[in-house]
């Protein structure tokens, strides 16, 4: 295999985070290191002055290829929290010349002496291809490729659960919609996986949940209650309207009917589970707004978490990027010693 | 001109023959093999010691890229990169721009290899007009002009209406008729195989049936209108089983397989490494045994590089941004062999579907070193281990996943009807 793995990409010699690409390859310890470092954040947001100095004079480019106001925003924030300068840009894709423009666009950012890349992109795999063929001294931070991975919203999630449940050990988590198309959903399974969930299910229509997934280790459910019972955390996903289109399912009335979080089928679950959804909301499609607005949502705490756990991953990938590139400045160093010997 | 290679190992399935014997050359073609003919004095003699003799590769899928895609290829680099394989017969694609569906075209590529001087090229010519799947060709004109067959490839057909009229009319004339076999509506916007990897990597699938269901279609219509046909680039576990029920059933169809479908699954697919992205997809480990079970009981009887160079940049993006392909025949024999060192092939059912074995289901006269041939062969060292690498590459394509790869096994020297072209 003349490729890097996906592992070493992310990481550097010293085995720290040096761009955020994907949770897979990525151990407990340093997931467990990324919700610590979130969760010392969480405290601060409460007080008068919400900075820190971490990433003083570091330049953080916002690179959306996708619309998104949301995950920009708690990105933004989280970078200026952290006390480094933003800059977002908003870059429509040209369907003829995808790669050559982006490829243009990150020259053209390099050359401006960029520290980070907080990158959403719609193709799967863009996050891995950017920080390939981007300058080593920029750290990558994946915001979302495709239906690939969007690992900063799982690790929110994660800090979410670990803050109302105490820990991973024994949860029952059912991930419930449309899972072939969710990032986020593929995201979580590895993370929840890694940390060390007892079960993990998949709950939907064959149509958006492939038997595939099966081999990830979580269970398939076709049926709600079966998918339910007895569950600790659930998430719900966003079922995006275009999926009717492509003949997935026929409609979301028929959708909410059959996979609908209601309070009836959330007493399938254990009495004190706790109910998730990566937003935004479609209330009354795969959602009751009484469930969403109840006591067992945590859906806007885990906005809250999503600011402290991207200030945690930027700063730890840009703490591993600077200690990689001095430890290849004193290589250099010392090769030039060597030479003159 | 009179040649002689010396004590080299001829390895030739054409005619069951594997030892080392000398080759005897006069006026383009071979005149005897083992003892020179009486009064043969040779104007030169080659020492093949230690080397293979091996017919002429013949290459059932190659993209030359001209006319149209210059910035890719062009019929001198790829026929030359085809040489320096030990390739010396090349099917190629009619998807060049123009496309060729015109007799002048045809003749052009044509023209233009002939000057070239590396390698006997047969153009394919379009079933349809501009591929577009609505109006026929002008097929006998076309063949006429020099195609060997007709396909509109992986170009889909706007009806099974045209697509079954194309066929009985091909049929009138005896054409042989090249398909690609896949339904649009499921493989559209796929880049990857339906699978584990592309649903856990959240690339978008293209599922085995894609090609299988439209495989069924394609062989029921090739029974009905009685079509020669020849399947190109099968890729899937279950396709071979049909292919195996139909020639049971006693139609006369052939096939090929991509070189690449036989070397990797989409498990390499893991870090979205664009060189890997190619049509139709590298699937699982489960269907590359199949294709290899499809070789070794002689169902298939082709395998072909599929070469389809592309420039750098084309790389150069996101894994379903990239566009699809590989650039290998240059390393085709060496890569091939691979699958004899690793016993998933033996020596000779390899060297039949690299040479005799797509030659005969294409009806081309090539691939055999038997007496009264043209004298296209090479010469093959199958221990010396090189780098291919940017550098010493001889097309004009930069897609390879095998580029900067040690490779065992070197072509040492091409020979076309007697003259030594590499």
């Amino acid at each position: 295999m003349t490729q890097s793995e996906p592992r070493a990409l992310q990481l550097n010699e010293k085995g720290q985070l040096k761009h955020f690409l994907s949770l897979e390859g990525l151990d407990k310890t340093i997931l467990t290191e990324i919700l610590d470092l979130a969760e010392s954040f969480l405290n601060m947001g409460e007080q008068s002055v919400k900075k820190v100095p971490l990433l003083r004079g570091k330049t953080v480019v916002n690179l959306f290829f996708e619309n998104s106001t949301r995950t920009r925003t708690t990105f933004e924030l989280a970078a200026k929290r952290l006390s480094a300068d933003v800059i977002n840009l908003n870059i429509e894709t040209s369907a003829t010349s995808k790669g050559e423009s982006l490829l243009d666009t990150l020259q053209n950012l390099e050359a401006m002496q960029s520290d980070m890349f907080v990158v959403r992109h719609g193709d799967s795999g863009a996050a891995h291809f950017i920080a390939e063929h981007c300058t080593p001294n920029v750290a990558i931070i994946n915001a979302g490729d495709g239906r690939h991975a969007h690992p900063t919203q799982a690790m929110l999630d994660m800090l979410t659960i670990r803050r109302h449940k105490g820990g991973f050990e024994g949860l029952k988590v059912a991930i419930v919609g449309d899972i072939l198309h969710s990032r986020v959903a593929r995201s979580q399974i590895h993370a929840l996986t890694t940390l060390g969930v007892e079960e993990i299910r998949l709950v939907g229509p064959k149509t958006l949940v492939p038997n595939y997934f099966s081999e990830t280790g979580a269970v398939i459910c076709h049926e709600l209650q079966a998918g339910l019972q007895d569950v600790d955390v659930i998430v719900m996903l966003r079922l995006q309207k275009e999926r009717m289109h492509g003949a997935l399912l026929p409609s979301e009335s028929e959708f909410y009917r059959l996979y609908g979080l209601t309070m009836e089928s959330m007493s399938w679950a254990k009495p004190d589970v706790v109910v998730m959804h990566p937003g935004p909301i479609n209330r009354g499609v795969e959602i009751s707004s009484e469930v969403a607005d109840g006591e067992h949502s945590v859906i806007l705490n885990q906005v809250t978490n999503g600011i402290a756990v991207r200030m945690a991953v930027m700063s730890m990938a840009m703490s591993g990027q600077v200690q990689s590139q001095e430890s290849e400045r004193s290589m250099a160093s010392d090769t030039m010693v060597g030479e003159k010997v | 001109m009179k040649l002689c290679i010396r004590n080299g190992r001829i390895i030739d399935p054409s005619q069951d023959l594997d030892a080392i014997r000398d080759l005897f050359i006069e006026d383009e073609k071979v005149v005897a093999i083992g003892d020179a003919p009486v009064g043969f004095v040779a104007d030169e003699d080659v020492d093949a010691t230690g080397l293979w003799v091996l017919p002429g590769l013949v290459d059932l899928g190659v993209s030359l890229r001209e006319p149209g895609y210059s910035q890719k290829g062009s019929i001198a680099s790829e026929t030359r990169a085809a040489a320096s394989g030990g390739v010396t017969t090349v099917v190629c694609s009619p998807d060049t721009s123009p496309i060729v569906d015109t007799p002048a075209v045809a003749a052009l590529i044509q023209d233009k290899a002939l000057a070239a001087g590396q390698a006997n090229v047969f153009p394919l010519g379009a079933l349809t007009q501009g591929l577009s799947g609505k109006a026929l060709s002008n097929m006998v004109a076309l063949t006429d002009a020099g195609c060997v067959a007709l396909s509109n490839q992986r170009h889909a057909m706007d009806s099974t209406k045209v697509l079954s009229r194309a066929l009985e009319y091909a049929a009138t004339h005896d054409l042989l008729v090249v398909f690609h076999s896949d339904e649009k509506s499921l493989s559209d916007g796929g880049c990857a195989h339906e699978g584990v990897i592309s649903m856990t990597h959240g690339l978008a699938g293209i599922p085995d049936i894609a090609e299988t269901v439209a495989l069924a279609r394609d062989l029921i219509l090739v029974e009905r209108t009685g079509v020669k046909a020849h399947f190109a680039r099968l890729s899937s576990a279950k396709s071979i089983e049909m292919i195996t029920q139909a020639r049971l059933s006693g139609m006369d169809v052939t096939a090929d397989i991509a070189l690449h479908n036989l070397l990797l699954t989409d498990q390499v697919l893991s870090e979205f490494n664009g060189q890997y992205h190619v049509l139709p997809p590298l699937r699982s480990e489960e269907d590359r045994l199949a294709l290899l079970e499809g070789i070794s009981n002689g169902v298939i009887t082709a395998i072909c590089s599929d070469h389809q160079p592309h420039e750098k940049m084309a790389k150069i993006a996101p894994f379903s941004a990239t566009e699809p392909g590989m650039a290998n025949i240059e390393v085709l024999l060496p890569l091939a062999m691979k699958l004899v060192h690793g016993g998933e092939l033996d020596l000779k059912t390899l060297l039949t579907c690299l040479t005799v074995g797509p030659a005969n289901s294409f009806g081309i006269d090539a691939g055999s070193l038997s007496v009264g041939n043209f004298a296209d062969f090479c010469l093959f060292d199958s221990g010396l281990s090189w780098l291919w690498t940017q550098g010493n590459k001889k097309t004009k394509g930069h897609n390879s996943p095998y580029l900067g790869d040690e490779i065992v096994g070197k072509v040492q020297a091409t020979y076309l009807s007697g003259k030594k072209v590499y």
